[in-house]
C-alpha cells in the first residue's frame, strides 16, 4: 500500500488526521481508517500541517466531531468537507 | 522465546525488587539541605543528588505526600544505597526509618547544630563508603516481566494516539500478564475518556474508586481554579501546534496506552506503592511531566516509558525515561531525544504489533544498562507535587 496522507481511527469518525508535512490544498488524499484497514480519497481544501484534522463531511454549527468513535467536542464555525479542523471551529464540551 | 519470556540483566536488591541503575542517591529532607547534597555530590564522584523545592511547614495530606514520594524515592530498587541529608533530625529520621525498610543501605545527616561544613565532611566519608559497597554490585539474570514500568505522556498531538501510546498499550497487553507491573496517571488529561478508563477497572469498586478519584480532581482542582476552558494549559500551546483540539481528543489519544485488554486493578494516591501485585495501576497525578514521572518512580517503578508527539525532552535522576514518538517531523527534527522510532506506524510500513515488538526490545536494552536519549543528555528532572500552600 502506498503511504496515506490522512488516517482516520474509527468507521465512526468524521475527521481524519494528516500525517504527512507539507501538504498542499488540492491534494488528492490516499485515506486509510486504521481500524479496517479500508481506504477512500478525499481533495484536500487547505494546506493542512502535519497532526491537524480534515473534516471528511460537511460540519454546521452544534454538530458533534467524531474521532475515535466519541465525542470529541462541538462545531462553533461552519466546516466543508476536506477543509481544516482546529481551535477556529471546534471547542471542547468540557471545562 | 517470546517476548515476555525475555531476560533482563538487573540488580536484585535485599527486599527481592529488581532494579536496573546502581544509584548512591543524596537525598536533601528539605530545600535548605540541598547545598550540602550538592556538595557531597561534588565530592563523591559515583553519587547523584537530588536537590528540590519543598519539604518545611507542610501538613496534613500534603505532607504525608512529600513523606511518601521523599521516602520512595530512596527505596526505589534503581538506589542501591541513600545518603538523607535535612535541616533536623526528626524528619531526617522518619525518612532514614522508612528507605531502611527495604534493607538497603541508608544514613541520615543533620545540619542544625552542626552547621553544613561538617555536616557535608561527616555525610561524604558514609557516601564514600557506600559507593564502594555498591560499585562493584554485578547485573544478575531477571525475567523483563519482574519490571515495574510506568507510562506517561506528553507534549502530545494526534500521532500520539495513532501510533506511539497504542505501542505502549501493545507493550502493557504483553507483559502485564507475565507479571509486568504497569501504571498510568494523568487524572486530569482522562477528561473526555473517563467513561473508556472506567470501563477498564477490574472490579465494580476498582471503578468507584477511580471516577471519585477523577471526579475529585474536576471538582478541587480545575472547576475551584479555572478562569477559562483552559485553552493552551490543558491542551498546551504544544499541543494545539501539533493538531490536537481539545481535552476529549487530548484524553481519548492518552488512554491508548493502557491497550486493548488489560484491566488496571487499584487506584493508587500519588507516589502510593502499588499493593495488589503484578497488573495495571491508575495513580491520582497531575499531567505535568516531570511531576507524574517523579511520583510514579517514588512508587517503586524503575523504567518509564514516554510516548511524545511534537517532543516532550523529560527525564528523571532516578528512573529511565524512554521516549517513543510516531511523529515523523519530531524524527526528523529532535532524533537525539528518541529511543524508539514508531513513524512507520503512520507509514503504514509498521504495525502496532511490530511497534510494540520495538519497544519491548528497547526496555531490555535499556533494563541491561543502556542509557537512555533522556539519559545521556543529562536529563534529571525531580518535581515534587505539592497539594496546597505550607502553614
Amino acid at each position: 500500500m502506498s503511504v496515506p496522507q490522512l488516517l482516520v481511527h474509527d468507521r465512526k469518525d468524521n475527521v481524519g488526521v494528516v500525517v504527512v508535512e507539507d501538504l498542499k490544498t488540492g491534494t488528492d488524499m490516499l485515506c486509510v481508517v486504521t481500524e479496517d484497514n479500508s481506504d477512500f480519497r478525499l481533495t484536500v481544501r487547505h494546506d493542512v500541517p502535519i497532526g491537524h484534522k480534515v473534516a471528511l463531511v460537511d460540519l454546521k454549527v452544534g454538530d458533534t466531531v467524531i474521532k475515535y468513535g466519541q465525542d470529541i467536542g462541538r462545531i462553533v464555525t461552519p466546516v466543508a468537507r476536506g477543509e481544516h479542523v482546529h481551535v477556529h471551529n471546534l471547542k471542547t464540551k468540557r471545562w | 522465546m517470546t517476548q515476555a519470556n525475555r531476560k533482563i540483566w538487573a540488580y536484585r536488591r535485599e527486599n527481592g525488587r529488581v532494579g536496573v541503575r546502581n544509584y548512591v542517591a543524596i537525598l536533601p529532607v528539605d530545600d535548605i539541605s540541598n547545598a550540602a547534597c550538592e556538595a557531597v555530590a561534588n565530592n563523591i564522584k559515583g553519587t547523584i543528588a537530588l536537590p528540590h523545592a519543598y519539604g518545611r511547614l507542610q501538613f496534613g495530606a500534603d505532607l504525608d505526600l512529600h513523606f511518601r514520594t521523599m521516602i520512595g524515592t530512596g527505596a526505589n530498587p534503581n538506589v542501591a544505597a541513600c545518603i538523607v541529608i535535612g535541616i533536623e533530625p526528626g524528619w531526617t529520621q522518619r525518612i532514614v526509618e522508612g528507605i531502611a525498610k527495604t534493607g538497603k543501605p541508608v544514613a541520615g545527616f543533620w545540619i542544625e547544630g552542626n552547621g553544613d561544613i561538617a555536616t557535608v565532611a561527616a555525610a561524604s566519608r558514609k557516601a564514600k563508603e557506600f559507593v564502594h559497597m555498591t560499585s562493584g554490585q554485578v547485573r544478575v539474570e531477571c525475567d523483563i516481566s519482574e519490571l515495574w514500568v510506568a507510562a506517561k505522556c506528553g507534549e502530545s498531538d494526534t500521532t500520539t494516539g495513532l501510533a506511539s501510546c497504542p505501542t505502549v498499550g501493545n507493550m502493557y497487553d504483553k507483559l502485564i500478564p507475565a507479571g509486568l507491573y504497569g501504571c498510568f496517571g494523568e487524572t486530569s488529561e482522562l477528561t473526555g475518556a473517563e467513561h473508556l478508563a472506567a470501563a477498564r477497572a477490574a472490579t465494580p469498586e476498582v471503578r468507584e474508586k477511580f471516577m471519585k478519584t477523577w471526579q475529585a480532581y474536576q471538582d478541587d482542582v480545575i472547576e475551584a481554579h479555572k478562569t477559562s476552558d483552559l485553552s493552551e494549559s490543558q491542551p498546551t500551546k504544544g499541543n494545539i501546534a501539533g493538531g490536537l483540539t481539545t481535552i476529549e481528543e487530548k484524553a481519548l489519544g492518552n488512554l491508548e496506552k493502557i491497550g486493548k485488554k488489560v484491566k488496571f486493578i487499584d487506584v493508587l494516591e500519588p507516589a502510593e506503592a502499588p499493593a495488589r501485585g503484578a497488573g495495571l495501576y491508575f495513580m491520582d497525578t497531575s499531567s505535568a511531566a516531570a511531576e507524574c514521572c517523579t511520583l510514579q518512580a517514588a512508587a517503586g517503578y524503575v523504567v518509564h516509558i514516554f510516548p511524545t508527539g511534537q517532543g516532550n525532552v523529560i527525564g528523571n535522576p532516578i528512573m529511565p525515561v524512554i521516549k517513543v514518538t510516531g511523529n515523523p517531523r519530531t524524527v526528523r527534527l529532535m532524533p537525539e531525544h528518541i529511543d524508539v522510532d514508531v513513524s512507520g506506524v503512520v507509514r503504514r510500513e509498521m504495525t502496532i504489533d511490530q511497534a510494540g515488538d520495538a519497544l519491548i526490545e528497547c526496555i531490555a536494552q535499556t533494563a541491561n544498562g543502556r542509557a537512555t536519549a533522556a539519559e545521556a543528555l543529562g536529563h534529571v528532572e525531580f518535581v515534587m507535587t505539592k497539594l496546597y500552600r505550607s502553614a
